[in-house]
């Protein structure tokens, strides 16, 4: 299946084929752009359908000929030959550490219900527990050099001491288990002082600093207990973990909702208070006012548009950033396998409660039907790790003759389950951003490429 | 080509198909610190990220 878009910088328009089972980007103009759609039977404009109309008979079999080489070649028009139906169980490679279900803020659309994974008790985890889930994925890696602990929450720094002794055991075991750690953290900033500063700069591979953006933006919705704005705190706070970083990996991490739709401003906010890592999501929320809906589209992907043009822009002078979302490597992505199985939720990645309870990622903590063993006892629930095992992109319908079916996987189980009702169908709302995104991440890339040649 | 300018040709067979699962986990709902697969690169790549550099039409 082909895929023709175009994308507008500066005034000059540029046109892109993409064909989505060999990986392959074309840049065409805009009479091979028409060409392509008509061969290709995809949806035309009725100014489209006009103008190709107009179209020299020479030139269209001109353009064709281009064309039947590139499908010769397998790089347009290419048939999918993949027939992997289902992941690898039994070899696990991450856990995400749900080190408190406590937090000191009450973001109105978290997930975790202010933290607490929908339990009565703010439980923290032991460093008992912490330690058992080291030995615990030591154990289940197989021949996986690479491990990664994620110290997730609530919020993680509220239990610290525990942090940094799980960090030591683990950092411990390196040598006689011939592993090698990687160790990540998502916080929201409100206890960032100078020491853990240094300590996660020091111990954490990857931190997310979680901020919205602007302050009335941020404020609307990361309240404290006591319904107070937070912004003045945590972009002190993280300003000052971004100038002891340096040129270590973090992002600040942000949400948009239903009322930031001009959530680009946010994204240039936070480029402009400093940071050059970011990344802003969709909310995932059935809250009325702040859930994103069908008719939010429209703004969204404009919003994108607009989003690319001044990253571009930005890009070329001091203010340089990523845009998470905007990044793409075409060339040497991640291998087919990884493709297929994204995240690899239930099989090599699992989360584990502060009590040591051991669910297929962070967004089934606590979930009914989904507790998966205990770090305690070793053992796994593999009926549960087949069911994921099964939930690979190329066993989902509605991803088939999608353009981004080797970028996005299929989406994230936990929203599948929760807007459509099962694993394999994803959340159709995502995908149009998800769509829209890698359009323009394509393009960028391309443009980027062109002008540095 | 005078009307068709290829940025990248067969992207999936260079990202090979070992599956020696040592590159960084993923968030596929994006709240964690690791990436969505698109944003990836291969563990055993030295350039990460990679942007063809190609004139356009």
């Amino acid at each position: 299946m082909t895929h023709s878009f175009s994308f507008k910088y500066h005034e000059r328009v540029y046109y892109f084929v993409w064909d989505k089972e060999s990986g392959s980007l074309h840049n065409v103009d805009y009479v091979a752009f028409l060409v392509v759609k008509n061969r290709f039977g995809e949806q035309m404009s009725d100014q489209e359908k006009a103008d190709f109309a107009q179209l020299d008979k020479t030139l269209v079999d001109e353009i064709n000929a281009e064309l039947d080489v590139l499908v010769a070649d397998g790089v347009l028009d290419s048939p999918c030959n993949i027939t992997l139906k289902h992941k690898s169980v039994g070899e696990i490679k991450a856990l995400c550490l749900n080190i408190c279900y406590d937090c000191n803020l009450r973001c109105r659309y978290c997930f975790a219900d202010e933290g607490t994974y929908h339990t009565s008790n703010r439980e923290y985890m032991s460093l008992e527990v912490g330690c058992k889930a080291v030995d615990f994925l030591i154990e289940h890696s197989g021949k996986r050099q690479h491990l990664e602990i994620d110290f997730f929450g609530g919020e993680p720094l509220m239990n610290l001491d525990v942090v940094k002794g799980i960090v030591e055991y683990a950092r411990g075991r390196e040598k006689d288990s011939g592993k090698i750690f990687s160790f990540t953290m998502t916080t929201n900033c409100i206890l960032l002082s100078d020491d853990t500063i240094n300590w996660l700069n020091k111990e954490m591979s990857n931190v997310v600093l979680s901020i919205d953006g602007r302050e009335c933006v941020h404020n609307e919705v990361r309240k404290t207990p006591n319904g107070k704005g937070c912004w003045d705190i945590i972009i002190r706070n993280a300003q000052k973990f971004r100038k002891v970083r340096g040129d270590g990996q973090y992002y600040v991490r942000g949400t948009f909702t239903a009322k930031n739709l001009d959530f680009s401003e946010d994204i240039l906010a936070l480029n402009d208070a400093g940071f050059d890592q970011i990344s802003i999501e969709p909310v995932v929320t059935d809250i009325p006012d702040l859930a994103i809906k069908q008719e939010h589209l429209p703004k969204v992907l404009a919003e994108y548009e607009k989003l690319a043009e001044e990253y571009i822009d930005r890009r070329k002078t001091g203010k340089w950033f990523n845009f998470f979302h905007f990044m793409i490597d075409l060339e040497g992505g991640p291998c087919v396998i990884k493709r297929l199985t994204g995240c690899g939720s239930g099989c090599e990645y699992l989360a584990v409660s502060p009590k040591g309870e051991i669910f297929p990622c962070h967004q089934f903590a606590e979930v009914d039907g989904y507790k998966m063993g205990n770090v305690f006892d070793g053992d796994i629930d593999m009926d549960i790790s087949h069911k994921f095992a099964e939930n690979i992109v190329t066993n989902k319908p509605d991803c088939q003759n999608c353009i981004a079916k080797y970028y996005c996987s299929g989406g994230c189980v936990a929203n599948n389950l929760n807007f459509a009702g099962n694993m394999q169908t994803p959340y159709s709302i995502s995908c149009e951003m998800m769509r829209k995104r890698f359009e323009l991440s394509l393009a960028i890339a391309s443009i980027e490429g062109a002008e540095q040649e | 080509m005078k009307h068709i300018n290829s940025i990248v040709e067969n992207g999936m067979k260079k990202s090979g198909n070992i599956g020696c699962g040592e590159c960084q986990s993923s968030c596929q709902s994006a709240c964690k610190t690791s990436c969505t697969v698109g944003n990836q690169s291969c563990r055993n790549r030295d350039e990460k990220i990679n942007t063809p550099k190609k004139p356009l039409l």
